[in-house]
């Protein structure tokens, strides 16, 4: 692992200073690295924290109201429908999405011809636009002239108004999503359920254990690890969901697909509320970080089968 | 390790089911791109154009105010500059991380990998007050900074490919007297082809399906990216469907010849990055 200069080091004098440019050579290389995380990622999240204390316009002077924008934040009822909506996307989200890559990944782990086909068409809407599925699906949700109603009106079911219907909007976009996102977290598990030893399985098939024990009791625990880092990306993901909201109903109808993303963008760059804006970045950013730690607690105890 | 019968069955039937589901409205899309009006409103439908328009493509590309392959044009000025320097400096900074000994080396790249957690809605509007102070709103600069000097996720992967290069072949080259530099471009660099193919074609994907940032900066239709431009046609032909679906599959043509060409980079590139977990 340690580069063949560490071994010289051991002879003093010339050694201190090889050591030292060692150190410098490597600053150099993290150094546009390193710049670029400080200006674009480290100093814009302390700025969202100092930037969300103002009452920050687009033309008038930043002016410094303390809390008072998380004090407003929390009475604006459209803040409140878009904390809410957003809940009810992760919750509706991350479970079937995972639950839809799973099964798949699962399925494409047996030992079948023509898998490949099978892996490659299921990625295929990873690598789509999020611009072109939104549209693509704004087509298909058409209540009038959109296929998908068409083809219940053959089970005799009514139309219905899948992004025009309050009670739908929200689930119809998240379906398009888990039907563009499920094949990056499928090719993970997938992976991660090639990794497993033949031999584990071997002497399952000894004992003479069912299908499902062998799921519960052998796979699901030897792919924690990469249900982990699926969860928790997904989780990550699915509270900042944009383009799909914004492209198909704009957060209509009404507020019934606002979500804190889309809120947060039409203050800061339609409505030139800044501050405000910030705020809610705030607010989600704790979000994300209290989810993410608690899911840490929960999920790492169950990781304990290191192979 | 034989698999029963019925398990290979229910295997088949569940990843049929989901083909068809994945494909279903690609195939939508295509027919509905090459119908007249009528026949895309007619009803019942009917699944193919009785004639396939090409004239739909024609007229989409000349649509906005700007062809399509001028939109095409704009999204490589920002795409190609961001996978050249993205891979060039991230490989730089994971070639230190991976191999050379200096202190903070542990704290920094954690910094780099908690990073990586970090909602993009936290960093989006001081960045955007950055670049409007800076006078760089609607050009591609603020499209292609924050990613042309390396991002955690490209140095995490080259890294983590890095590590797995044998150390043998560095220390012949530290014998003959080849600096860091050298041996990053002559030894590192040309063993890394496959992952660097990998990363080539997530950058790719990522700035040239990229809908947000081109919304938030650009603001002249002359400079619009593909994806940008694709979104504008909902609000100029707004029930023009035909158009909109012709003008998506253009849209994907480019990922979509990246795809076929490349598709065993992704899977592997996908494989390692979950390997962190």
């Amino acid at each position: 692992m340690k580069s063949a200069t560490t071994d010289i080091s051991q002879k003093k004098t010339k050694g201190m200073s090889l050591k030292r440019k060692e150190a410098l050579t490597g600053y150099l290389f993290i150094a546009p690295a390193l710049i670029s995380l400080c200006v674009f990622v480290i100093y814009p999240v302390v700025a969202s924290f100092i930037i969300s204390g103002f009452d920050w316009g687009i033309l008038s002077a930043p002016k410094f109201i303390g809390l008072e924008n998380y004090k407003t934040l929390f009475k604006d009822p459209v803040f409140l429908e878009s904390l809410k909506n957003t809940t009810k996307w992760v919750i509706i989200y991350v479970p079937a999405s995972i639950t839809v890559s799973l099964i798949v990944a699962l399925a494409m782990d047996m030992p079948l011809r023509g898998i490949g086909f099978f892996r490659v068409m299921f990625y295929l809407p990873v690598i789509t636009p999020m611009v072109v599925c939104a549209l693509l699906f704004v087509w298909i949700y058409n209540t009038e002239f959109g296929v998908l109603n068409y083809v219940l009106s053959l089970f005799k079911i009514p139309p219905v108004g899948w992004l025009s219907d309050k009670r739908f909007s929200l689930i119809s976009i998240a379906l398009m999503s888990i039907w563009k996102h499920s094949g990056y977290n499928m090719l993970i598990l997938l992976s991660a359920l090639q990794g497993i030893p033949e031999t584990l399985y071997e002497a399952a098939a000894i004992d003479g254990i069912t299908p499902w024990r062998k799921f519960i009791n052998i796979k699901l625990p030897l792919i924690m690890p990469s249900m982990y880092f699926v969860i928790l990306t997904s989780v990550i993901d699915a509270f900042q969901v944009f383009t799909e909201v914004f492209i198909m109903t704009k957060g209509g109808p009404g507020y019934s697909t606002h979500t804190v993303s889309y809120y947060l963008f039409a203050n800061a760059f339609e409505y030139g509320k800044m501050g405000y804006a910030c705020a809610m970045a705030v607010v989600m950013f704790i979000i994300i970080l209290t989810v993410t730690l608690i899911q840490d607690r929960i999920l790492n105890k169950n990781v304990q089968y290191d192979i | 390790m034989k698999q029963s019968r019925r398990s290979i069955i229910i295997s088949y039937i569940i990843l049929a089911f989901a083909t068809a589901i994945v494909l279903l409205p690609f195939f939508w899309m295509l027919v509905s791109s090459f119908k007249s009006q009528r026949e895309l409103f007619a009803y019942p439908p009917k699944f193919f154009p009785s004639v396939w328009k090409w004239e739909n493509y024609r007229q989409v590309l000349n649509a906005g105010r700007i062809t399509f392959f001028e939109m095409f044009l704009n999204s490589m000025k920002v795409t190609i500059p961001v996978v050249v320097f993205n891979i060039i400096f991230s490989s730089l900074a994971a070639y230190a991380f991976a191999r050379i000994e200096f202190p903070f080396r542990k704290f920094l790249f954690m910094l780099f990998i908690s990073s990586m957690m970090i909602p993009s809605a936290v960093t989006m509007i001081p960045r955007f007050l950055l670049f409007s102070n800076l006078k760089l709103v609607d050009t591609y600069a603020p499209l292609i900074l924050p990613s042309a000097f390396g991002t955690a996720f490209s140095i995490f992967l080259l890294r983590q490919f890095f590590m797995t290069i044998p150390v043998d072949l560095e220390e012949a080259a530290v014998i003959d007297g080849c600096g860091k530099l050298r041996i990053w471009a002559t030894i590192m660099l040309p063993l890394s082809k496959p992952i660097i193919a990998t990363l080539g074609v997530f950058l790719f994907q990522g700035s040239y399906n990229d809908f947000m940032n081109p919304l938030i900066y650009l603001n002249t239709d002359t400079k619009f990216t593909v994806q940008l431009g694709l979104a504008s046609f909902r609000n100029s032909f707004s029930t023009r469907y035909d158009l909109i679906m012709a003008g998506s599959m253009l849209a994907l043509i480019p990922v979509l010849v990246i795809y076929i060409l490349c598709q065993k980079y992704i899977v592997r590139g996908i494989v390692m990055s979950g390997l962190k977990g």
